[in-house]
């Protein structure tokens, strides 16, 4: 717990307010106020921003409960399977690939994003990459290459390769800024050129994060790769997409079904082998 | 030992020994076995992979300049796209905390309590955001309505989640010495448990948000509201300028709401 000041406590010692109030984060009691006042009217003002009337909610739990009795029970025809299997092959293979290459690239910029490696320009400039890749939904990157480089899973892999790395190099970098600098510094003092730092200091440092890193992303990736096919960019979400405006819901859900039992298991494996790994 | 040193050979040296080495081969092995059956099975056209640089090149030329009469347009959507992060977080709370409570195992009334509120958690947080969009723009109809809902409802799994594992580390003897005093469950939920979790609970519910900033971005795409309509429309045009005033203006929101939530996490840690 971080509360500190009890501000029922008088300083001068002899006069108690008698009035026992629990300890308190905020500055005083009109801080707090005014702190949740505003949570409250914000609020409010996002109610009336959106326009959020109760009745459009009522009606919308009217028309939720007959699109579930439309879903259910899930359904597909034997070339409906033959569509989940292939959308499920082509997430999966754009997965595989865009970990790899995705890594490939992280390692270098994890390098350069790292304050105790990278020259202070360097640095900036990694630091700069690993924000831009990482504020940017992999959909809005997907719906960009699919216009640069039409339809299907290339765009997808460049896609999930632009989000892979952010993540991977801020958490490699993370982890490089944390390693030990004796294990570089007796490396440089035999007189290894920095390539050698790097190879004989620091990467034998941070490989078992390496390893763990990429398995935990290709699990993401593998999430991901669900779903950039809702703007055309490969793999199993063209399918959902295509099932949901063709009102063809029982498959809809079907193929929703895949794709948590495709999600699970990526996570199982994932844990499975960072468990291994760490 | 002594002695030995001279017939060590520096040739027999190696930094593992066998079998973590064959381990280490085999896994590489596999991993280059799957990124090349990977690679086939995406059929990519070589000429299309080739020509990509070339192509993303001229489409970033396209859209220099930004197009900075565009700005006053997205104000609206872009305000909108925070308001559906702030509201779908706060709803997601709301249904939050009673999962949280059956999904810790020291404050989960029964097995079957607990079971089912890491269902209810393992279920939410498997499906994307975008998903959740695509069911709920047809339930409530296209807007911002819908966007909130999904937000709020994939924002479950991971709050309850986060705030599940809170809950389990809390002191125990706290809630003892007020369920001592002769309280009832409210009240040894109100005085013990929650003062324990509340800087928890700030952290999660800022950093929660933040996420759906990044998520509410999207929404648009599939028709719930937020800057993602803006998008989609530039994109179909070809407005290129507009586009990337678009993505920096999400870029903009991205990075406030990242320091906003990074000092309130500070704040209560």
């Amino acid at each position: 717990m971080t509360n500190s000041e009890n501000n029922s406590v008088q300083p001068d010692g002899g006069t108690y307010s008698g009035v026992w109030s629990p300890p308190s984060i905020y500055y005083n009691k009109y801080t707090k106020w005014v702190i949740y006042s505003l949570i409250i009217l914000f609020s409010i003002w996002s109610i009336l921003d959106l326009q959020i009337s109760l009745d459009r909610f009522i009606t919308g739990l009217g028309a939720g409960s007959q699109l579930l009795s439309e879903m259910l029970p899930p359904a597909a025809t034997s070339r409906q399977v033959d569509l989940i299997i292939s959308g499920v092959i082509e997430s999966f293979a754009m997965a595989n690939v865009s970990t790899v290459v995705g890594i490939l690239i992280s390692i270098p910029v994890a390098f350069m994003a790292s304050e105790n490696l990278a020259p202070k320009p360097i640095y900036s400039f990694g630091r700069g990459v690993i924000s831009i890749s990482r504020a940017f939904h992999e959909l809005v990157i997907a719906i960009i290459a699919v216009v640069a480089l039409g339809f299907g899973p290339l765009a997808g892999v460049v896609a999930l390769v632009f989000n892979t790395v952010g993540f991977y190099a801020k958490l490699l970098a993370e982890e490089i800024e944390d390693m030990d600098e004796g294990q570089v510094e007796a490396v440089r003092a035999a007189g290894a050129s920095p390539t050698q730092v790097l190879i004989y200091g620091v990467i034998p440092q941070v490989i078992p994060r390496i390893v763990g890193l990429s398995v935990y992303r290709w699990d993401i990736n593998i999430r991901k790769s669900t779903i950039v096919g809702i703007v055309g960019a490969g793999g199993i979400g063209i399918t959902l997409l295509n099932a949901f405006n063709r009102y063809d819901y029982d498959f809809g859900i079907t193929i929703l079904l895949v794709i948590v039992a495709i999600v699970m298991i990526g996570e199982s494996v994932s844990a499975f082998v960072r468990g291994r790994v760490s | 030992m002594g002695g030995g040193l001279s017939e060590i050979n520096s040739e027999d040296w190696h930094l593992h020994n066998r079998r973590t080495r064959i381990l280490r081969f085999a896994a590489l092995l596999i991993t280059a076995v799957l990124l090349l059956v990977s690679w086939q099975a995406l059929g990519v056209r070589y000429d299309y992979a080739i020509s990509a640089p070339v192509y993303l090149s001229d489409l970033l030329g396209r859209m220099f300049p930004p197009n900075a009469g565009y700005t006053g347009e997205i104000l609206g959507p872009l305000l909108e796209t925070v308001h559906i992060a702030i509201l779908g977080t706060i709803l997601a709370i709301l249904m939050a905390l009673p999962v949280a409570f059956i999904s810790a195992h020291n404050t989960t009334p029964n097995k079957i309590t607990y079971v089912l509120g890491k269902f209810i958690i393992s279920f939410s947080r498997s499906v994307n955001v975008i998903i959740w969009a695509l069911f709920f723009v047809i339930v409530f109809g296209p807007g911002a309505l819908a966007g909130v809902v999904s937000v709020a409802v994939r924002s479950i799994g991971f709050t309850a989640k986060l705030l599940s594992e809170a809950i389990e580390e809390i002191d125990f003897g706290q809630v003892e010495a007020i369920d001592a005093t002769g309280a009832g469950p409210f009240l040894i939920l109100i005085y013990s448990i929650v003062p324990q979790v509340k800087p928890a609970f700030v952290s999660i519910a800022t950093y929660r948000w933040d996420i759906n900033v990044r998520a509410a971005s999207v929404l648009g795409l599939v028709g719930a509201g937020g800057i993602g309509v803006e998008l989609q429309t530039s994109v179909n045009s070809y407005a290129w300028g507009s586009v990337l005033t678009i993505m920096l203006a999400i870029l903009g929101v991205v990075i406030i709401s990242e320091l906003v939530s990074a000092y309130f996490r500070k704040k209560v840690s």
